[in-house]
């Protein structure tokens, strides 16, 4: 396995071979499923025969669908409106928990709960705190809404709950970031006169533009696979409208048993999060973030 | 938590002075607010989910939804314990743990190669794996389930550890490449003049001393198996190869009408990865956010 000394002395390094176990398992079961959706959305398949070329009739059929539209719109609002609801409140979180108190650590404990739970238990928690009978509208009459069954509020409920779930994470790598700024920035405004809110908008805003860049970048391309909650929470429906990309291509593929379909639509997904990241990598330099933190 | 992280990250020299910054400050009163306001949010759902789960059924039609249990129980709990739970909790046991087994091994020989190399194909390597963190699980669950069924793993445990060590891979890579870098080049190179060979110094110095990193990966990482819903839903079918939240979801399905049931089940699932949290906690917090960075 190893190779001769002589050798390795030369090349200065270890074999490339060390690779090979984890480069098996993303090409087999990432690279490769990726080109073969691309096949695959070019043929007839129900799930159980054998797939037969087909052509671009499934791109056809998926594009001239209102229903991909509406998917593809209803992805985009989650995937926007989820940055502008969670990327604030986190930010805000994270500042604040960055301070060292003790009821800040225990603050900081619980925000966590949300991350350990899957997202299938929390979208039965949520459906049963909003159910119209026995939940919160019932207790709380302010609140007194059906909630999960009206297409207008349906949307909001489903990025409500993901903020639920999402923000702890987000306000960890905020909490995280606030902590390296040095104190000597805070101490020399501090002695200018700054308040607390010049203090945030002049340096701790600033400072954290990398923490700010990656989160967001978790948070657009993530908005992507939000699946589990939203097939639990709601299905979909009513209607269609909660019918994001991801379960649009479920739904597809795995009851109505349009396999070709539900590539051609997860290969508008996967070509999303493939832009979506390459994009944000190429406009906020990930590199240079990275390289950053090897310096640090 | 706070003192733990701070003795945890201090390789970065910055955050030790960042504890002293707020003292002699008037009190944050517009973040102690947001603050608690956030926390009712977070508290209000984990509160009805825990006193519902503790209500008899009807109890649950009568009271108010926020009112304690007059009558507290456990029978919903043995409902859901009887209703093979212990089968679904050992089942994500072994995928969860097989997961990370396998991911964090491969990942850290990767993650040393790329470290310790200096080739055009080792950088090429690590470029693939950092890709991997933008392709969607779902745009790959088609081909998977084509391949899966293809060579008869459908409906195994088997069928969810692969793609699951597939899809942990370029995270577990990053951030133990991340960590790696950090250990001086002269370390290795003084084993190797010891005449350690690549194997020696990938376990007697690599993972010793990426310890910290190994285990806040494995935490994210069986975090990540325990609550994948996707994979199982799509590649697995007979309640014997059933796992947690795929059994949640079929309780849901079984137990329309007994919603006190159904949150004692999601309490219940919920739970061991609590105790894992409890005992790994700094490891999860600290690691998570050193993996990204500032």
């Amino acid at each position: 396995m190893t190779a001769p000394p002589r050798v390795r002395a030369r090349h200065g390094g270890p074999t490339i071979w060390f690779t090979v176990p984890a480069l098996a398992f993303f090409t087999v079961f990432a690279i490769v499923p990726l080109a073969v959706v691309v096949v695959l959305s070019l043929m007839r398949w129900d799930g159980l025969g054998t797939p037969a070329w087909t052509g671009l009739t499934n791109w056809t059929g998926v594009l001239s669908d209102p229903v991909t539209g509406n998917a593809i719109w209803l992805t985009v609002k989650v995937m926007v409106v989820s940055w502008l609801v969670q990327t604030p409140v986190s930010l805000l979180l994270g500042t604040f928990t960055a301070g060292r108190q003790r009821y800040r650590a225990v603050l900081a404990v619980l925000y966590f709960l949300p991350l350990l739970m899957s997202a299938a238990a929390i979208a039965i928690a949520f459906k049963a705190v909003l159910d119209p009978n026995f939940g919160l509208s019932k207790a709380i009459p302010l609140l007194g809404q059906d909630w999960l069954g009206s297409p207008d509020l349906v949307l909001y409920v489903v990025i409500f709950a993901i903020a639920w779930q999402f923000v702890p994470f987000h306000t960890l790598l905020y909490q995280a970031g606030v902590r390296q700024i040095p104190a000597a920035l805070y101490e020399s405004a501090a002695i200018d006169g700054a308040g607390r809110v010049n203090q945030f908008l002049h340096i701790t805003l600033p400072q954290l533009r990398y923490t700010i860049v990656t989160s967001s970048t978790l948070m657009l391309v993530g908005s992507l696979t939000y699946f589990d909650l939203v097939f639990v929470l709601t299905g979909g429906g009513p209607g269609d409208s909660s019918r994001i990309l991801a379960l649009h291509m479920y739904i597809t593929g795995f009851a109505s048993n349009d396999m070709g379909r539900a590539s051609a639509i997860a290969v508008i997904l996967a070509a999303a999060g493939l832009v979506l990241s390459l994009g944000l990598t190429r406009l906020s330099g990930f590199s240079r973030m990275r390289s950053q933190q090897e310096g640090a | 938590m706070a003192v733990e992280a701070t003795r945890h990250r201090s390789v970065h020299p910055t955050v030790v002075t960042a504890g002293r910054r707020r003292s002699g400050q008037r009190p944050n009163i517009v973040g102690a607010v947001g603050g608690f306001v956030w926390l009712a949010i977070i508290i209000v759902p984990l509160y009805y989910i825990v006193i519902t789960s503790l209500r008899s059924q009807q109890g649950f039609y009568a009271t108010n939804a926020l009112a304690p249990p007059t009558d507290p129980t456990l029978a919903n709990y043995q409902l859901v314990l009887q209703n093979e739970f212990l089968r679904y909790l050992a089942n994500s046991v072994v995928v969860a743990g097989g997961t990370v087994v396998i991911a964090v091994a491969v990942s850290l020989m990767a993650a040393y190669a790329i470290v310790r190399g200096t080739g055009r194909a080792v950088r090429l390597v690590f470029a693939v794996f950092l890709l991997g963190l933008a392709i969607p699980l779902q745009a790959t669950i088609v081909p998977i389930y084509y391949m899966i069924t293809r060579i008869h793993m459908y409906d195994t445990l088997a069928a969810l550890i692969l793609p699951g060590v597939a899809f942990a891979i370029p995270l577990t890579v990053l951030i133990l490449v991340n960590f790696l870098r950090d250990v001086p080049a002269e370390l290795f190179e003084s084993m190797r003049l010891d005449g350690a060979g690549n194997w020696r110094m990938l376990w007697s110095l690599a993972l010793p001393l990426a310890r910290p990193a190994v285990i806040t990966v494995a935490v994210y990482d069986a975090l990540n198996a325990w609550n994948g819903f996707l994979f199982p839903l799509i590649l697995t079918q007979s309640p014997d190869n059933r796992v947690l939240p795929l059994a949640l979801w079929s309780f849901q399905g079984q137990f329309t009408v007994n919603i006190p049931t159904v949150l004692a089940a999601v309490v219940l699932s919920t739970l061991p990865i609590l105790a894992l949290y409890i005992v790994g906690r700094r490891y999860l917090v600290t690691g998570l956010t050193a993996g990204f960075g500032r």
